[in-house]
C-alpha cells in the first residue's frame, strides 16, 4: 500500500502543481472550475488510453513513438501556455480592474480557459498513463489485495490534490494586483521546463543529437530526485546536468514568451483609470 | 484532443525521416523484475544505447534521475534507452514500479 502511495504521489505532483497555478491564474474568471474539471477528465480517459496502447504507441517512429508522443504532449502545452501569458499580456490589466463588475472582458477571459484546459489534460495525462500501468501491473500480481492497492493509489492521489490546494492558496497570498504578473512569471517558467524536458524525449527518440553533452552538474548541490529537487523540476525545470540543448530550449521559450509578451501588451494601449478625456 | 492530434502529425511529419535502430545496443534483460546484467559498462563521453527485453508480464518503467532517463517498456516486449555520451562515473537506474528489486547500475569510464 506504501509503495502504491509514493509511487502515485511522486507522479501526481506534477499535475498537482500545474493545476495549482493554473487555477491561481484564472481567479476571478467565471466557468474556470469547470474547464479544469474537462482537463483532468480528458486528461485520466487519455492516460488510460494511452496505457492500453502503450506497447502500439512504442512502436511508432523506429521504436521511439513514447519518446515523440511525450515530446508532442509537451510542446502542445508549452504552446498553450505561450498563449495564455500572451492573451493576459494584453488583457490582463482591464481584467484585473474589472474583475469584481460582470464585464464581457472577464468572460472572454473564458478564451483561454480552454488552453489551460488543455495544459491540465496534458498533465494528467502523461502522469497518470504512468500511474495506470504501475497499478495495472501490480494489480495483475497475485497476492495483492486490491484494497491495500485502492487504498494507496487513492491516499496518493489525495496528496497531489493537497499539493494543488498548497500552490493555490500560496498563490492566493499573492497581493491581488501582483497575482497576474507572478502567475505569468511562473507559467513562463513552466513552459520553459516542459520545453527543455521535450528535447529531452527527442534526444532519447534518437534524434536531434546536437549538444548532448552535460553543460554543468549541480547534482552535488541539489539531486534531481531529492523533494525539493523534484519540485524545482516541475515548476522551473530545474535539471541537475542539463544538456546544451535543453539549455537552448529552456532560454529560447523564456525569451520567446517574453518577446511575444511585450509585443502584445504594446499592441493593446494603456486605458486610462480616469474616463478619457472628450474628443 | 483534436489539436494535440494535430500536433502528432506535425512531429510526424517533421520526423518521418529519422534514424533507423543503431547497431551495437548493450542488451539488458528484466525477469522476475530484477535486471540481468544488473552492471553495465560503457565508453564514456560517448553515446550509447541499450536495448532492454521485459520478460515480465506486466509494464515496467525504466528511470534514472543520473542519466536524465525515463522509459516505459509494456509486458513481454523490448525497446531502446538512449544514454547521452557521459563523463566517468556510476550512474544507477531502477525499474519505478519495482524498485524494491529492479535496480541496476551504469559504470562509464
Amino acid at each position: 500500500m506504501l509503495a502504491s502511495l509514493l509511487i502515485v504521489f511522486r507522479e501526481v505532483i506534477e499535475a498537482g502543481l500545474i493545476i495549482g497555478i493554473v487555477l491561481a491564474a484564472t481567479k476571478g474568471v467565471p466557468r474556470r472550475a469547470l474547464f479544469v474539471a474537462y482537463g483532468v477528465i480528458g486528461g485520466v480517459l487519455g492516460a488510460c488510453l494511452v496505457a492500453a496502447f502503450a506497447g502500439e504507441i512504442k512502436g511508432l517512429f523506429q521504436g521511439s513513438g513514447q519518446e515523440f508522443f511525450n515530446a508532442t504532449v509537451l510542446l502542445l502545452a508549452v504552446c498553450m501556455l505561450t498563449w495564455h501569458n500572451v492573451w493576459m499580456a494584453g488583457h490582463g490589466r482591464e481584467m484585473a480592474r474589472e474583475m469584481r463588475q460582470v464585464g464581457a472582458a472577464v468572460a472572454s477571459g473564458e478564451r483561454t480557459l480552454a488552453a489551460l484546459a488543455i495544459v491540465v489534460g496534458v498533465a494528467v495525462l502523461r502522469e497518470g498513463s504512468e500511474v495506470v500501468l504501475f497499478l495495472y501491473g501490480i494489480a495483475s500480481q497475485p497476492g495483492t489485495t486490491t484494497a491495500g492497492l485502492l487504498g494507496g493509489g487513492v491516499l496518493g492521489l489525495a496528496a497531489g490534490a493537497g499539493m494543488s490546494a498548497l500552490m493555490y492558496y500560496g498563490l492566493l497570498a499573492v497581493p491581488a494586483h501582483q497575482l497576474f504578473r507572478v502567475t505569468s512569471g511562473l507559467i513562463t517558467l513552466l513552459a520553459a521546463g516542459m520545453a527543455g524536458q521535450a528535447v529531452l524525449f527527442v534526444q532519447q527518440g534518437g534524434y536531434l543529437e546536437v549538444f548532448t553533452s552535460t553543460v554543468w552538474n549541480t547534482s552535488w548541490l541539489l539531486p534531481e530526485d531529492t523533494i525539493i529537487g523534484r519540485l524545482l523540476h516541475t515548476l522551473v525545470g530545474y535539471s541537475d546536468a542539463p544538456n546544451g540543448a535543453q539549455l537552448i530550449a529552456y532560454a529560447g521559450t523564456i525569451l520567446a514568451i517574453t518577446l511575444l509578451m511585450r509585443w502584445e501588451h504594446r499592441r493593446h494601449p494603456r486605458r486610462a483609470a480616469v474616463p478619457a478625456p472628450a474628443e | 484532443m483534436r489539436m494535440s492530434v494535430l500536433g502528432l502529425a506535425a512531429a510526424l511529419a517533421i520526423f518521418a525521416a529519422g534514424s533507423a535502430l543503431a547497431d551495437g545496443a548493450i542488451p539488458l534483460q528484466l525477469k522476475d523484475h530484477k535486471f540481468t546484467p544488473a552492471e553495465i559498462h560503457v565508453k564514456a563521453n560517448t553515446p550509447s544505447i541499450i536495448a532492454l527485453t521485459n520478460n515480465d508480464p506486466t509494464a515496467e518503467e525504466f528511470d534514472s534521475t543520473a542519466l536524465k532517463v525515463e522509459k516505459v517498456v509494456a509486458g513481454n516486449s523490448s525497446g531502446n534507452v538512449r544514454l547521452r555520451p557521459l563523463s566517468p562515473g556510476r550512474y544507477p537506474f531502477m525499474g519505478e514500479y519495482h524498485s524494491d528489486t529492479a535496480q541496476g547500475i551504469v559504470v562509464a569510464e
